[in-house]
């Protein structure tokens, strides 16, 4: 048995394992089956010692080797030393596919990867799966979400970067008797030539609270301002829902940046999503059309939104809201 | 004296796609614009010009020939030259391609840059993978996700990047290539004194045979991936109309009560 899907394991500035690696995992398992059981294989680069933290989450969610590349250069990401120390590996590796989440840190690793290694790269991909002749298709959205394309790749590794919270990750686990190996890592003589001199955690260090809500109420540009978001806010606390929001209103500064669903922001998948105010640019909707249910209130018949709902009511959300907030109370009460 | 290289991309206007009827995009007249993320990749050279003695701005593109419309626009807002890469050879490149046809056009033709900038995302494509497998090719470093240049000057650069988890501040030693987001400001204005200057300015057009590529490595040929099928997404929403505020509570309502 030789080649394998590799994964990579991307360590968070607050220290755990990016969400986006049991959600690659997962879909590996599926994957794997399709490629005559090839092993499922893990890329983790840490500082000294750290690896030993999440060897058991590695065990459950049915990795069957983990190369681990720990060395003191390791705290923080620095694509110098992380694409050139993962790259030698990944050499010895020859795996047939290479999964990244596409994060910010994976989209700055990816590519040095893929240019490297003289390979393909697809980016940010929605859906990944195993052809008839056992190469990636990797699908994805392109010209802003409005058309989606299946990428192949001519030559091996296959490599993609996958959106987060688009896969679910193993409902049971996959428990394996992982093996650990730990190359060599040998970064002497690689010159310093970026370094960090402060970073900010911003409110987001905390695994976004939008991505498991089970109901969310967004409101964009037809809030007109923060007081318009407190009435969301107000109407999230009735009905215990998280409050979203466009590009738009937060480059507006009238939503918060953690707020933020759409292509650069977070993508949802909760049970009831009502946009408030919200005209539906397709970047936006690639966030969010994958809810069970969508209500949309606008006061525009024409806007995009209703295009990508199941319940929508022409209207301006400033009476439209208040009104549902007092009935929903009275049925709160009621209960 | 610094010299600084800006990236551009002329892009389809994604806002205004209209599809035909076998659903497939519709080419004709849809407009082509300056990729939004580029903009401001010109802006921040255009900054540290404002700021700095002896900075040189050159503005690159691989396209057709149409493209040098866009071209002179960057010169029109400050920039001093341009250029345009272009040749039948290239076309159909993926990123790979295309960020080996570019960093050997810098190699041969621009060798002596100081920094080159690129927009994080083009917003058709949308893979934000050229800019850094530019740097790749080049053996450089770089750094994404930058909302603001800090500080420049000819050793170093000082940017403030957007990550998920917070605000990173990193310096990088020159050359290095740098991927900006978009910023929070308007972009600078034309002005008629740049846009004379950009009727005077003779865009330098080079082919493969020019920057050393070879016609394998570059466009359809010289691209690992390539695309098996396109389609059109599958609506997922069927929008049902209500009348009245209570009609769309009562939906809502019924739906709260399933969960």
């Amino acid at each position: 048995m030789s080649r394998g899907i590799l994964l990579y394991a991307q360590i968070t500035k607050s220290g755990y394992v990016h969400p986006v690696f049991f959600e690659l995992a997962s879909k590996a398992q599926e994957l794997s089956k399709k490629l005559n059981n090839e092993p499922i294989i893990a890329l983790i680069m840490t500082t000294k010692g750290n690896t030993e933290k999440f060897k058991e989450g590695f065990q459950k969610f049915g990795i069957d080797k983990v190369y681990a590349l720990e060395n003191e250069r390791f705290e923080n990401y620095i694509s110098d030393y992380y694409i050139t120390s993962a790259v030698n590996v990944i050499k010895q590796i020859d795996p047939s596919v290479i999964l990244i989440g596409a994060t910010c840190e994976g989209r700055d690793f990816a590519p040095g990867i893929s240019t490297a290694l003289h390979t393909g790269l697809t980016a940010d991909c929605i859906e990944l799966d195993i052809n008839e002749k056992g190469q990636l298709a990797a699908t994805r959205p392109t010209f802003g979400g409005q058309l989606m394309a299946t990428i192949l790749s001519k030559k091996t590794p296959q490599m993609a970067t996958v959106r987060p919270n688009v896969f679910k990750p193993l409902e049971e686990d996959v428990v394996k008797d992982t093996e650990f190996v730990y190359p060599e890592v040998n970064l002497d003589g690689i010159e310093e030539r970026v370094k960090i001199l402060n970073f900010i955690k911003g409110i987001e260090n905390e695994r976004n609270k939008l991505l498991d809500a089970k109901i969310i109420i967004a409101g964009g540009m037809g809030m007109k301002n923060a007081k318009g978001f407190e009435m969301l806010e107000d109407a999230a606390k009735v009905i215990g829902a998280e409050v979203g929001a466009t590009r738009a209103a937060v480059e507006a500064g009238i939503a918060k940046r953690n707020m933020q669903i759409g292509q650069t922001g977070v993508t949802v998948t909760p049970k009831i999503y009502i946009a408030c105010g919200i005209s539906g640019a397709i970047q936006h909707i690639v966030g969010m059309e994958n809810s069970d249910k969508i209500f949309a209130v606008n006061i525009d018949k024409n806007a995009p939104i209703f295009e990508h709902c199941d319940c929508g009511i022409v209207g301006d959300v400033f009476e439209v809201l208040p009104e549902m907030v007092e009935f929903l109370k009275k049925i709160n009460e009621n209960i | 004296m610094m010299k600084i290289l800006v990236c551009v991309k002329q892009v389809p206007d994604t806002t205004n796609i209209k599809w035909t009827e076998n659903n497939t995009i519709q080419r004709e007249g849809l407009e082509s614009v300056m990729n939004p993320f580029d903009i401001f990749a010109v802006e921040e050279a255009l900054k540290i010009k404002n700021k700095r003695h002896n900075v040189s701005i050159t503005t690159l593109t691989m396209g057709p020939n149409q493209a040098i419309d866009m071209l002179k626009k960057t010169i029109a807002r400050g920039c001093d030259s341009a250029c345009l890469l272009t040749d039948r050879k290239f076309a159909g490149a993926d990123t790979y391609a295309t960020s080996k046809t570019i960093a050997s056009a810098i190699r041969t033709k621009y060798a002596d840059f100081n920094l080159i900038i690129c927009g994080q995302f083009a917003v058709d494509g949308d893979t934000a993978q050229t800019g850094p497998a530019i740097a790749n090719n080049l053996k450089i470093p770089q750094v994404t996700y930058v909302k603001e240049i800090v500080d420049a000057n000819e050793f170093h650069v000082t940017v403030r990047r957007e990550l998920e988890e917070g605000i990173e501040t990193v310096q990088v030693k020159l050359p290095a290539l740098i991927c900006v987001l978009q910023g929070d400001y308007e972009p600078s204005p034309v002005t008629i004194n740049g846009v004379k200057k950009a009727l005077k300015t003779e865009i330098d057009i080079y082919s493969a045979d020019n920057i050393d590529i070879a016609a394998e490595d570059a466009g359809l040929k010289g691209s690992p991936t390539y695309v098996s099928k396109a389609f059109r997404p599958v609506k997922k929403h069927e929008c049902v109309f209500v009348e009245n505020s209570s009609d769309f509570c009562n939906e809502l309502k019924e739906c709260l009560q399933d969960e």
